[in-house]
């Protein structure tokens, strides 16, 4: 019981960074960007390959970085200047990907990175001691390198979005006729989110695999449904309230969600279930909210009479 | 400071709804000129407006600010130019944004947006600095974000930021046509304020026959694509609105102003 909540929090903070992405996509740019599901696997697949082929996983983690960077600009592309709709776009990306990311891994479907040095061996030799309290291990030597780099990433993305080109990006989603207005380029500062977004989810793709041991060209399947549910139980149990307040909630929101599918493990549900388990979390998450504040509603209409 | 040229521009040409918006309109605004801009429905108001800003491109003629063919500029090129105030409160301004944000994307107008802190507190000192001339006590309030004020409050703070960094031209297009009477009074007042400390030149739209008259030293009525009335300060600072619909009648033979929204009072 205790390896399965320890191994969740270490991969609830490795896909937090995918988290990350898919929340500047969907929350900042106010684009559903389905892109995501084909960048995370080319990220795993990119990383995977050069690993393979001796590159320092350091390097090769920052190619599959530059690799997302580039899907997503085509999705960009593809809506901006192609005029195509944007969860269209995403589709074509992502299954364009497939096929990309088989060719990447030399037309195998599973990449196993075993006897490799990869970022999470490099981790481990480092052997920092677990965080133990009450002799339960609340997190690992990992976990806590993970922490610090998911922290970091998530202080440079609070950075970006206060910066004017990140002013610019936010306004994009949030009213786009007014940031025209002010001469900015919505085509380019959409093509930007993707892009970076899709940078973020290919790192968090290239992670995963190291840590899970293998590649697989379907390892990113239903990922864009894991970061839309993190991100709202995020927002739901953490609050919304500031850029920094929600960078943090969804990170955290990434943890919870590993937490629940062990649980969800624990309690008998097969593996083969957690796709149905994650399109349960999210449903829930959005109508939960609605029915609370009904709720609350009726109680103050009734007691005022 | 603008100068329009046999600008015409047709929407769905060749087809059952084809619609010609702009007949070979030539207009030329002097700097520091207010022009008043009234017409009925479908007359070109907002077409031609949209031909200043870049929305859209005409079919012929050119458009020229501060001596710059802009033509066949885009949108947001133009903008370093033009300062734009629209008729929906909600429309000039981001409302997930508070309203120090707001202000320094108004601030970098026409500048290269790069890394650079957004808001800084050497900024921010000006923004309270401007927004105190609103009234609005918005100047205690920069963390606030947008979506939380009223229609008037963020009419008003698009005001200010459409026009923070003084631009050629300013747009106005009915912008307080979605305001109650009380809360328009206080943009109307805003506006001359601003218009006159700034010298700015300005385009205005409105449906309110009363503004046309009293505010600005130009008053133009645009029917079915054509200006069909240019009336110079002189002239206009002595008419009523009843003689404003009588030389509609006349400009037009006869035909009367029916326009269900115009308010004449």
């Amino acid at each position: 019981m205790n390896f399965a909540i320890v191994s969740a929090i270490e991969q609830g903070l490795l896909f937090a960074i995918m988290v990350l992405g898919v929340y500047l996509t969907f929350r900042i740019l106010d684009f559903p960007d389905l892109t995501v599901d084909g960048s995370f696997a080319l990220g795993g697949a990119i990383a995977a390959t050069l690993i393979i082929d001796g590159m320092n996983p350091f390097l090769a983690t920052l190619i599959a970085m530059a690799g997302g960077a580039i899907a997503g600009t085509f999705t960009g592309l593809l809506t901006t200047k192609g005029k195509i709709n944007g969860l269209l776009a995403g589709i074509l990306v992502m299954i364009s990907l497939y096929s990309i990311n088989l060719r990447i891994m030399g037309k195998k479907s599973n990449l196993p990175l075993l006897r490799e040095e990869t970022l999470y061996s490099k981790t481990q030799a480092l052997s920092i001691p677990d965080i133990t309290f009450g002799g339960i291990t609340w997190l690992t030597g990992e976990a806590i390198i993970f922490l610090v780099m998911v922290l970091l990433i998530k202080f440079l993305i609070d950075w970006f979005l206060h910066t004017d080109l990140g002013l610019d990006i936010r306004a994009t989603g949030d009213n786009s006729r007014m940031i025209r207005s002010f001469g900015a380029n919505t085509d380019t500062t959409t093509i930007i989110g993707l892009a970076l977004s899709n940078a973020l989810v290919a790192v968090s793709g290239a992670f995963i695999a190291q840590y899970q041991g293998f590649a697989d060209v379907g390892m990113g399947i239903g990922m864009i449904v894991v970061g839309l549910a993190s991100v709202i139980i995020g927002e739901v149990l953490f609050g919304a309230k500031s850029i920094m307040r929600v960078t943090l909630a969804v990170v955290l929101g990434s943890v919870v969600y590993r937490l629940v599918i062990a649980f969800a493990l624990q309690a008998g549900l097969e593996a083969t279930d957690m796709k149905l388990i994650t399109a349960f979390l999210v449903i829930l998450a959005l109508v939960l909210p609605n029915i609370m504040k009904r709720a609350l509603k009726m109680g103050k209409t009734v007691k005022g009479g | 400071m603008l100068t329009i040229s046999n600008v015409n521009k047709t929407f769905n040409e060749g087809t059952v709804n084809e619609k010609i918006a702009l007949r070979n309109i030539n207009l030329h605004l002097a700097p520091g000129d207010f022009v008043t801009v009234i017409g009925s429905n479908g007359a070109g108001k907002s077409t031609l407006m949209n031909a200043i800003s870049g929305g859209y491109i005409p079919d012929t003629g050119t458009i020229k600010i501060a001596e710059q063919m802009v033509t066949k500029w885009n949108e947001h090129n133009r903008a370093s130019l033009i300062g734009r105030v629209f008729q929906d409160p909600m429309a000039g301004t981001a409302p997930n944004m508070t309203i120090e944000e707001n202000l320094a994307i108004a601030y970098s107008r026409g500048k290269k947006r790069r890394l650079g802190l957004g808001v800084t507190s050497k900024k921010r000192a000006l923004f309270q600095e401007r927004l105190r001339m609103l009234d609005q006590g918005l100047e205690n309030r920069l963390k606030t974000k947008v979506g939380f004020l009223s229609g008037g409050q963020r009419q008003a703070l698009s005001l200010l930021m459409a026009t923070f960094t003084n631009p050629k031209i300013l747009l106005l297009d009915e912008h307080t046509a979605a305001l109650d009477p009380k809360r328009a009074a206080l943009i109307v007042d805003l506006t001359l304020k601003v218009v006159n400390e700034n010298k700015l030149t300005t385009l205005m739209v409105t449906h309110n026959m009363e503004q046309a008259l009293n505010m600005g030293n130009r008053l133009l009525m645009l029917h079915d694509g054509s200006i069909i009335l240019d009336i110079p300060q002189e002239k206009k600072s002595q008419m009523t609105t009843n003689d404003l619909l009588r030389a509609f009648e006349e400009a037009r033979g006869g035909e009367k102003l029916t326009e269900d929204r115009y308010i004449l009072a």
